[in-house]
């Protein structure tokens, strides 16, 4: 097209090229900023001469942290709670997803159900009695404390609904014709075409569950127990918002060892990194299959 | 006789998802009763003595409780309002650029905060806004004295509220590049016959394709009203800026298991959820009715 070469045109590309660069660094710089001062020099840190690459380059952060034994038993109970949460998660969210994606000719009481989770997600008791309630089965400073109560993500559900309805019909008829049962259909049939929507679910559950770090803090009461977000933000962020005055903050940043903080925070990125761009594909794709009907 | 069948293995496979929701979800709302009793932990929750509205009117009392009821619904609604126009903006923006891998490039930048935890990202923000962070660095450079940014009843809001842009536009990107792809590109060929220029496009072809989109999502976010962010707040803030940062999460938080005021707290956290609930409901009522919106 003609119009497209015009200079005013290839202005503005540049314009938006730019703009566009200038809002994916302003992203990814936070990020890079740490990276960077977990490879610099403790001293190079404290004196403010990092700034977006490491200074004196060394690994002796992530050194130290290697021995550190606490560190990777908080990170050994989150791979724990994301493997056993994962699947819990994968396995209730699919059983509860085919049946609900039925229609009501078929399955009368779907509706019932459907509000019924819905509810639960949209109203609660508080923090407090759920607190309570937890406390009262006994699950406090147990994994499962971590995993059931979260046992199923309704968003999620309510997510594959939406794909498995967006399913052609024949396939059904199909398989129906053939003889196939509801287990049949759904584990032969339903979940090999749902790669991207599994996908997507699998991707929100494994995040949610890494990332969580409240259930930790409050049903774990031994530090020896917590999860990794948790042992991080008690180890960091308390640290820093537990000086009252100026001066005992002032502190508190000169005691704290920046470059071994950072080190944990990047470690503690690097399982989120690996499974992102593997799954970001599929997640782009489930999310608007999912959420856009036609 | 099959489909019988049929339907019965539809409630069994129901039934292990439905049991950890009464568990988990159902049971808990007994719980609320202590909202209106006076709790005392040794008498349990039946044996404690009925109170009925006290801890209501005792929160009404309470100067904190307009700070904190303030703080949530300014900073819920700036995070709204901006969570709107920034993704909005950036998805125009995208839909504009041209080469295909320069998209997905900066797609991949740009969804990646929303993958970490506050618990990561607020470490990260305190130690950039700290007194010795990079940013006062930066402002050093021109002359300006250190900023306590993290110790600032004026600097912490904003902090807040552009933070968790920060996190969460990308996000909310993916939902505009979705609604900007199904347009017909047909209208915009026969508007550049007719000489129309890339802004005129945008504006009379592009947003008002995308409306229902923006209302939708407008309308929705209005059930979110008083959820100012948790796990934001509670990993940025500290003692200094309570007066412009706490709000009803944070506070419940506080009351109920660091001062061990079970009943207010449960009495703060009832209604929160009463009136998100409700106007989860209103939101609802209105998606499906201007925007066609069903979630099933």
């Amino acid at each position: 097209m003609v119009t497209n070469r015009s200079f005013s045109s290839r202005l503005s590309n540049a314009v938006i090229v730019a703009i566009l660069t200038c809002i994916s660094l302003l992203c990814i710089a936070p990020l890079w900023y740490t990276i960077s001062v977990s490879f610099s020099d403790k001293a190079a840190v404290a004196a403010g001469l990092v700034t977006w690459r490491p200074v004196e380059f060394t690994l002796s952060a992530y050194q130290h942290l290697l021995s550190d034994k606490s560190f990777f038993r908080a990170f050994g109970i989150s791979v724990e709670r994301v493997l056993l949460g994962g699947l819990i998660n994968f396995v209730l969210t699919v059983m509860m997803a085919y049946p609900l994606s039925r229609e009501t000719k078929q399955f009368k009481v779907r509706n019932l159900y459907m509000w019924f989770i819905v509810f639960t997600m949209l109203f609660s008791g508080g923090l407090i009695p759920w607190f309570m309630t937890i406390k009262s089965y006994g699950l406090l400073n147990s994994i499962w404390a971590l995993v059931l109560p979260g046992a199923v993500p309704v968003f999620s559900v309510i997510l594959l609904v939406n794909f498995f309805r967006s399913i052609p019909k024949d396939l059904d008829e199909a398989a129906v014709m053939d003889g196939a049962g509801p287990w049949y259909m759904l584990l032969r049939i339903y979940l090999p075409v749902s790669l991207p929507a599994l996908a997507t679910i699998t991707l929100f559950s494994i995040v949610g569950h890494w990332n969580s770090f409240f259930d930790g803090l409050i049903l774990m009461t031994k530090s020896e127990l917590y999860p990794l977000q948790t042992y991080i933000q008690q180890l960091i962020v308390q640290v820093n918002t537990a000086g009252m005055t100026s001066e005992e903050m002032k502190m508190v940043a000169q005691l704290s060892n920046k470059t071994l903080d950072a080190a944990k925070v990047v470690i503690s990125m690097i399982p989120v990194l690996i499974i992102y761009p593997f799954l970001q594909k599929y997640f782009i794709h489930g999310i608007m299959l999912g959420s856009v009907k036609e | 006789m099959k489909k019988n069948l049929n339907v019965l293995h539809y409630h069994i496979m129901l039934m292990p998802g439905i049991i950890f929701l009464i568990l988990f979800s159902i049971v808990p709302m007994y719980g609320i009763l202590i909202a209106f009793k006076d709790f005392k932990p040794g008498r349990g929750i039946w044996g404690s003595e009925w109170v009925g509205l006290e801890h209501f009117q005792f929160l009404f009392t309470l100067p904190d409780s307009k700070t904190i009821f303030f703080n949530t619904i300014f900073i819920a609604v700036m995070k709204i309002i901006a969570g709107i126009i920034v993704p909005l903006t950036v998805a125009l923006l995208l839909n504009e650029a041209r080469k295909q891998f320069f998209k997905r490039s900066v797609q991949t930048f740009i969804y990646l905060p929303h993958f970490l935890s506050w618990v990561i990202l607020a470490n990260i923000v305190v130690d950039l806004f700290s007194t010795t962070g990079i940013i006062n660095q930066i402002l050093s450079v021109f002359g300006v004295d250190p900023i306590m940014f993290m110790a600032s009843n004026t600097w912490f809001p904003a902090i807040v509220i552009g933070s968790d842009v920060w996190k969460e536009f990308g996000f909310g990107t993916i939902i505009y590049l979705a609604a900007l792809t199904g347009i017909n590109p047909s209208l915009y060929e026969s508007a550049v016959i007719d000489g129309a220029t890339r802004w005129q496009q945008i504006w009379y072809i592009t947003l008002p394709s995308i409306k229902p989109t923006i209302i939708l999502l407008a309308t929705l976010s209005l059930g979110n009203i008083l959820n100012a962010g948790f796990d934001q707040i509670f990993n940025m803030y500290n003692p200094l800026v309570y007066e412009s940062g706490d709000i009803i999460d944070t506070y419940v938080y506080r009351a109920g298991l660091v001062e061990a005021k079970f009943s207010l707290a449960t009495a703060v956290g009832l209604l929160k959820s009463v009136v998100s609930f409700v106007l989860i409901m209103v939101s609802y009522f209105l998606a499906s009715r201007f925007a066609n919106y069903r979630i099933f």
